[in-house]
């Protein structure tokens, strides 16, 4: 068997070894990448900055935990820098696997800095189907939600007097795992004009980037890279930048693959047509 | 709850048992695996149940009609259970009185706002003044890569002389488009098993720094 034909044929279970290794590395050994600033994420900030004295944003936690590892470290990030500016908060969760996750993050966080649900914060909850949820919030945030997560009258909350629809927040940043995303630039964004900003996984980053040219959000965090870059412009280092030694070790290892992957593939090839003109010539 | 707490550890000792069970399929399907694949459905199955329970059920049914007296609330109540009738094979029927209802109002609302977002704001998001900055000159190659990769889209004549010039930056164009697709896709996937390194990592620490 020529050597291109075992790198090809290569047990992917070698992979996960040695990516298993990659990744293993800078949990021992502590390694500091710099992080370059991108202005999408530069603009959430700076929109994030001026939250500040009672002003009130709008928190969409729509993933859940399957997405925690790239967007938790996002939402802990504003949070905090929201609750230091003494800004104030409106949460809901469209991710039907999301309300008690938020609500961890929540009570954690608001426990740390002496933050108090109902005057600092409130936590609406879960209602199913984002489109139709987000519809009636543009109404009313008291339509789909009465009462709160944790179900207390909406309307016995002193932080929500006067606050009734999107009209009353500064903007709505969507930490999104799914489509929920799309249901905030469709029926938030397209509909009631609310200024958007998403947060969302790697996976999903390049389908939102049209957006963010056509002025329909005015930021985005794409994947892990996004919340690393918010954690160092906010100056609070957190699991973003601490995942950024790992994301570097596994991509150096899969770009050499990738390139020896691709050696071995046009080596084939050209064997395989030297094969072809012998044969042709025979 | 505090992690480092009895309680703490033992459940984050549950949770890294658990992580190693999933990851042991990485070698090969296994009896572990599945059974901990089984147990993720039924708690996931459980959770969603009863949060649908609390959130739906209670909130818009339970709580207006019945302890509310808001009667208006049993039409669309009313609609939800004529859903159920898809079970019977000779009243199936009547749950297309419903669908037709709720697929009636979403198109209605969806296609003149996916019109106005995913086409009239990214069309006039895509023609405008280009200004000679650097933003501008980033804006006039994406504007090109654009009208390229429409061009090799267009099969109706040969890609030849012009046409196949435009389409073979088309197809660059998109090779770039789908690579960082790629690239953001890998650091998604490593940033979940980074996750998972991560708690164990801490896990061990604290259960040999003294954490019990």
């Amino acid at each position: 068997m020529a050597w291109y034909d075992r790198l090809l044929a290569v047990d992917r279970r070698w992979i996960y070894l040695i990516l298993a290794v990659a990744v293993v590395i800078p949990a021992i050994w502590t390694m500091h990448i710099p992080v370059s600033l991108s202005s999408e994420v530069e603009n959430v900030f700076e929109r994030v900055s001026g939250i500040q004295d009672g002003k009130i944003m709008f928190l969409a936690i729509d993933y859940d935990p399957s997405t925690m590892a790239e967007l938790s470290p996002m939402a802990e990030a504003i949070l905090r820098q929201v609750f230091r500016q003494n800004g104030r908060v409106v949460l809901s969760s469209l991710s039907q696997f999301g309300p008690a996750m938020t609500d961890e993050i929540m009570t954690r966080i608001a426990g740390e800095m002496g933050k108090v649900s109902g005057e600092d914060y409130v936590f609406l909850g879960y209602k199913p189907y984002p489109a139709i949820t987000i519809l009636a919030m543009g109404t009313d945030f008291r339509v789909p939600f009465p009462t709160d997560y944790y179900g207390d009258r909406v309307d016995d909350h002193p932080m929500m007097a006067g606050v009734h629809n999107f009209d009353d927040v500064e903007f709505v940043l969507s930490l999104a795992g799914g489509n929920a995303a799309d249901m905030w630039i469709v029926y938030g964004n397209a509909k009631y004009g609310v200024p958007l900003a998403l947060g969302v996984t790697g996976v999903m980053a390049t389908d939102y980037y049209p957006y963010l040219q056509s002025g329909q959000l005015f930021g985005l965090l794409p994947g892990i890279k996004g919340a690393a870059e918010y954690e160092q412009l906010n100056e609070s280092p957190g699991d973003g930048l601490r995942g950024i030694p790992y994301q570097t070790t596994s991509h150096a290892v899969v770009l050499v693959f990738i390139v020896l992957t691709n050696i071995a593939f046009f080596a084939k090839r050209s064997a395989q047509r030297k094969h072809g003109m012998q044969a042709g010539l025979s | 709850m505090d992690p480092t707490s009895a309680w703490g550890m033992v459940w984050r000792g549950i949770a890294a048992l658990i992580t190693l069970a999933i990851f042991s399929f990485l070698w090969r399907d296994n009896p572990v695996y599945k059974f901990i694949e089984r147990l993720w459905v039924g708690v996931v199955t459980g959770y969603w149940t009863m949060l649908l329970y609390y959130t739906s059920f209670t909130d818009k049914v339970r709580v207006p009609i019945f302890e509310e007296g808001q009667w208006w609330y049993i039409f669309p109540s009313l609609l939800g259970v004529l859903m159920w009738f898809r079970l019977s094979k000779k009243y199936g029927y009547v749950s297309r009185y419903a669908l037709a209802f709720y697929i009636g109002i979403s198109t209605g609302v969806f296609i003149p706002l996916t019109i106005k977002t995913s086409i009239l704001y990214q069309v006039q998001g895509t023609i405008r003044a280009i200004d000679p900055t650097w933003t501008g000159i980033m804006f006039g190659i994406a504007f090109l890569g654009i009208l390229c990769s429409l061009s090799y889209f267009f099969f109706s004549k040969e890609h030849t002389g012009v046409l196949g010039v435009s389409s073979k930056i088309g197809i660059y164009t998109l090779m770039i488009g789908f690579g960082a697709g790629f690239g953001l896709t890998v650091m998604g996937r490593v940033a979940l098993l980074v996750q998972r390194v991560i708690f164990l990592r801490d896990y061990g620490i604290d259960l040999l720094g003294g954490g019990l």
